[in-house]
C-alpha cells in the first residue's frame, strides 16, 4: 500500500518534470531580551540657522531622553526639551550636557557669525555664445513661396532672396567649412513623382538667384523631397502655399 | 471660357458615349453564380475553419470569374462529399436528402456548388475539396473536380489549402488566381518609409527595405527578382537596386545629379528606365541594370517622369509631363519619337500603369465628372476613350496597378482617412482593403 502511494507519488513527479519546491525555512528565534540596566542618557542640539550676520537671532533647539540634568554652556540648568532664541556677537559652539543614572553624555552646535554684507559688485557680463552654422541659418535665412505647379521665382520671394543673399554671404564667410542646402518642397497634388522633380526645379532655380546676387555656387547644395516632408497636411490652399516652398538647411 | 469649353467637350466625349464602358468590359458582367457553403473540419482541424472558410469565399469572391450566391438561403444541411447526395426518387420525385437543386433553383440559382471537408491526418490538415455542376442530373454528370489538399494544421496551412482550392475553381472558370501574385508598396509603419510586400490579399506583409530614411517608388522586373527603388541617404533621392532572391544590394552607379529617381525596368528585365535632373530639369533616361549605358529619352524643357514601358510591345513609354502645365500623361516610343499627350489637359492626371496586355493604361485623375477629387480612370489608348471613375467618395485615389490576369486593380485611397492600400475589379466594383497599419501607398502588383 504504502509502495503503491509512493510510485504514485513517483511517477506523479516524473510526469510534471519539476521537482516540488523545498518548504519554506522556520522562522528565527525571537531575540534574547536585554537585561535591563538603567538607560544611558542621549541627547542631540541644534542651531537654526546654522550661519547669521551679526544682530540676528539663532534658535537652539535641544532634546535629552534619560537625563535629570541638562545644561548648556552660559545658558545655564534647562528642561529636558526645549528651545530658546540668542544673538551671538561672535561665531560660537554651544555645548549641551546631560547626566543621569545611565552616565552622562554631551551634544553641540555651531553658529557662525559674518560681519554685515557690502553690496555685491555686478556680475561680470555674460559672454554671448557662438551661434552654430545651422543655427545662423535657420535665423537668418527664411523660406520662399512658389504658385501652383511653378518653381520660377516670384516677385514677394525676390526681396527675401535678396535679404537671404545677404545673410548667407556673412554666414558663409564666417563658417568657410560649410555648405548650405536649399530644400524644394511641394504641395501634395500631383504625383510623388512629379513632385520630386517640381520640388527640384524649385531648389535649383532659387539656387540660381542666389549665385546671381553673389552667393558662391560651391557653397550651396540643392535637395527635392517633393511632397515627402509636408509642414501640414489639410486640403487646404493655405496648407498649400506653406508647402510650396524653398527651405534652408544648414546641415 | 475656352477652358470650360474644353472641359464640356471632353466631358460629352468621355461618358456621352456608349463605347465608354466598352473598356469595363474586362469583366464579363454575365457570370456564373456559385454556392459555397462554410465547411467543418474533424478533431483539431475544426479550429482553423473560420479562416479557411474565410479565405476560400474572399479568393472566389474577389477574383472576378463568379458572382457568389448569399449564404442566407443555403439549406443547414449542405453535402460534405459525393455520397451524401440523394437523388430524389418517384414520380413525381420526392427529395431523399441534400441534393443539386436545393442550390440551383430559386431562390440562390446557382450554377456551381462547393462540397467538401478537412481532416487531419499524418500530421498534415487535409482538405477534401470537390467542384459540382449543379446544373446537372447525377452526381457522376454534376462533379467538376475532387482534389485532396494539404497543408500544415495551422491558420496558414489552412490558408494555404483554401487559396490553393480556389485556385483550382477559378481555373476551371477561366481565370488564373492571383494566389501567389504579391503587391509591393511604400509603408511608414516601422518609422521611416520603407518598401514592404503582402500577398494580394494583404496576408503576410513584410518589411523588404531597412535603409532608416525614406524610400520609396518600387519598381519589379517581369520575372520577380530584382527591385529598383528610390532611396533618399543623403537627402538626394537616388535609385538603389536589390535582388529579391537573396535580399542583397546590386551594384548601382547614380550619375552625379541632384534626382535620379522613378525607377522601372523594360519588360525584358534588361534595362532600366529612371528620371535624372543630370541636365538640369527632371528628363526619362534608360541605363543598364548596373546603373551604366545611360541614354537620354525624353526632351523637354519641363517635368518628366513616371515612365512606364508597354508590357506587351515593350516598344512604347508612358508617362508623365508638366510641358503643358499641371501634369498630364504623354505616351512616347522607346526612342523618344512621337510624343503625343492622351489625356484631355485638363486637371491633373498622373500614375500611368499598363494593364498586362499592352492596349489600356489606368491613371488617377482629377479631371472627372467630380473635378477636384482625384479618382482612378482606365483609358484605351488607341482610341483614347475613357471610362466611368472607378472609384468615387474615396477620398483621394492614387497610383493604380494592374493585376497579372488585368482583372484587378490595387491602388491607394484616404477614404478611411489615412491612405491605405485597395484592391477592385478592374470595372470599379470588389473593393477590399488591404492595409491597415501606418500609412500605405505606391503599390505595385507583381506575378512573384
Amino acid at each position: 500500500m504504502l509502495l503503491a502511494a509512493a510510485l504514485i507519488l513517483f511517477a506523479t513527479g516524473c510526469k510534471k518534470k519539476v521537482a516540488a519546491p523545498p518548504p519554506p525555512p522556520p522562522p528565527p528565534p525571537p531575540a534574547e531580551a536585554p537585561k535591563p540596566k538603567p538607560a544611558a542618557p542621549t541627547a542631540s542640539l541644534s542651531a537654526e540657522p546654522s550661519s547669521i550676520q551679526r544682530g540676528q537671532a539663532v534658535t537652539l533647539t535641544w532634546n535629552t531622553r534619560n537625563a535629570d540634568s541638562v545644561s548648556i554652556e552660559g545658558l545655564g540648568n534647562l528642561p529636558a526639551n526645549g528651545s530658546r532664541e540668542v544673538y551671538p556677537n561672535a561665531s560660537t559652539t554651544y555645548t549641551l550636557r546631560a547626566s543621569g543614572p545611565g552616565g552622562s553624555t554631551s551634544a553641540s552646535a555651531r553658529v557662525s557669525v559674518t560681519e554685515p554684507a557690502a553690496p555685491k559688485p555686478a556680475p561680470p557680463p555674460a559672454t554671448k555664445p557662438r551661434k552654430t552654422f545651422s543655427q545662423r541659418v535657420q535665423e537668418e535665412v527664411q523660406d520662399i513661396f512658389f504658385n501652383y505647379d511653378k518653381y520660377d521665382v516670384r516677385e514677394d520671394a525676390r526681396s527675401q532672396l535678396t535679404r537671404n543673399a545677404d545673410a548667407l554671404k556673412s554666414i558663409l564667410t564666417e563658417f568657410s567649412g560649410e555648405v548650405v542646402t536649399i530644400e524644394g518642397h511641394c504641395d501634395e497634388r500631383g504625383s510623388a513623382e512629379y513632385n520630386l522633380g517640381l520640388g527640384d526645379r524649385r531648389s535649383s532655380s532659387t539656387k540660381e538667384f542666389l549665385v546671381q546676387l553673389g552667393v558662391p555656387a560651391d557653397r550651396i547644395k540643392t535637395v527635392s523631397y517633393g511632397k515627402e516632408r509636408p509642414q501640414c497636411q489639410d486640403a487646404s490652399e493655405d496648407c498649400y502655399q506653406r508647402n510650396r516652398r524653398a527651405h534652408f538647411a544648414g546641415q | 471660357m475656352m477652358r470650360i469649353l474644353t472641359l464640356l467637350l471632353v466631358a460629352a466625349a468621355a461618358w456621352g458615349q456608349s463605347g465608354t464602358d466598352a473598356i469595363l468590359k474586362i469583366i464579363d458582367p454575365a457570370l456564373p453564380v456559385i454556392a459555397v457553403p462554410d465547411m467543418r473540419g474533424s478533431a483539431e482541424a475544426q479550429a482553423h475553419m473560420n479562416t479557411f472558410n474565410e479565405v476560400l469565399w474572399k479568393d472566389l469572391e474577389s477574383s472576378g470569374w463568379c458572382k457568389m450566391a448569399s449564404k442566407s438561403f443555403y439549406p443547414s444541411q449542405a453535402a460534405q462529399q459525393p455520397s451524401d447526395f440523394k437523388p430524389p426518387l418517384g414520380n413525381p420525385p420526392q427529395r431523399q436528402g441534400p441534393w443539386f437543386t436545393d442550390f440551383s433553383a430559386p431562390p440562390i440559382e446557382a450554377k456551381y456548388l462547393t462540397v467538401g471537408y478537412t481532416a487531419p491526418q499524418n500530421g498534415r490538415l487535409v482538405l477534401y475539396g470537390w467542384l459540382f455542376d449543379v446544373g446537372q442530373t447525377t452526381v457522376e454528370s454534376g462533379q467538376v473536380f475532387g482534389k485532396l489538399y494539404f497543408g500544415d494544421i495551422s491558420t496558414d496551412g489552412a490558408r494555404k489549402i483554401a487559396h490553393e482550392f480556389a485556385a483550382d475553381i477559378i481555373k476551371h472558370l477561366g481565370g488564373t488566381s492571383l494566389f501567389g501574385s504579391k503587391v509591393y508598396f511604400t509603408s511608414n509603419r516601422s518609422g521611416a518609409k520603407e518598401i514592404w510586400s503582402m500577398d494580394f490579399d494583404g496576408a503576410n506583409q513584410k518589411q523588404i527595405t531597412r535603409e532608416g530614411f525614406l524610400s520609396n517608388f518600387s519598381a519589379i522586373s517581369a520575372d520577380g527578382t530584382r527591385m529598383a527603388y528610390t532611396s533618399f541617404p543623403r537627402g538626394n533621392a537616388s535609385i538603389l537596386m536589390m535582388s529579391l532572391e537573396t535580399g542583397r544590394k546590386l551594384p548601382f552607379y547614380n550619375q552625379r545629379a541632384s534626382t535620379n529617381a522613378s525607377p522601372e525596368f523594360t519588360p525584358d528585365g534588361q534595362r532600366l528606365l529612371f528620371a535624372s535632373t543630370l541636365a538640369g530639369v527632371q528628363q526619362i533616361y534608360i541605363c543598364n541594370l548596373d546603373g551604366s549605358g545611360i541614354k537620354r529619352i525624353g526632351f523637354s524643357q519641363a517635368v518628366d517622369t513616371e515612365p512606364k514601358v508597354n508590357p506587351k510591345t515593350g516598344n512604347e513609354i508612358i508617362f508623365t509631363s508638366g510641358r503643358s502645365g499641371p501634369p498630364q500623361i504623354y505616351k512616347m516610343n522607346m526612342d523618344g519619337a512621337d510624343v503625343v499627350r492622351l489625356t484631355s489637359g485638363a486637371g491633373e492626371a498622373v500614375n500611368p500603369a499598363w494593364h498586362p496586355q499592352g492596349q489600356l493604361i489606368a491613371f488617377s485623375w482629377t479631371g472627372g465628372p467630380d473635378p477636384g477629387s482625384r479618382n482612378i480612370f482606365v483609358m484605351d489608348v488607341a482610341t483614347r476613350t475613357l471610362s466611368q471613375p472607378l472609384t468615387s467618395n474615396m477620398g483621394r485615389c492614387e497610383n493604380p496597378s494592374f493585376s497579372p490576369d488585368g482583372r484587378h486593380i490595387v491602388f491607394q485611397s484616404t477614404r478611411t482617412g489615412r491612405t491605405q492600400i485597395w484592391s477592385m475589379l478592374a470595372n470599379g466594383t470588389g473593393f477590399r482593403q488591404l492595409t491597415t497599419q501606418g500609412s500605405n501607398e505606391e503599390p505595385v502588383w507583381s506575378k512573384y
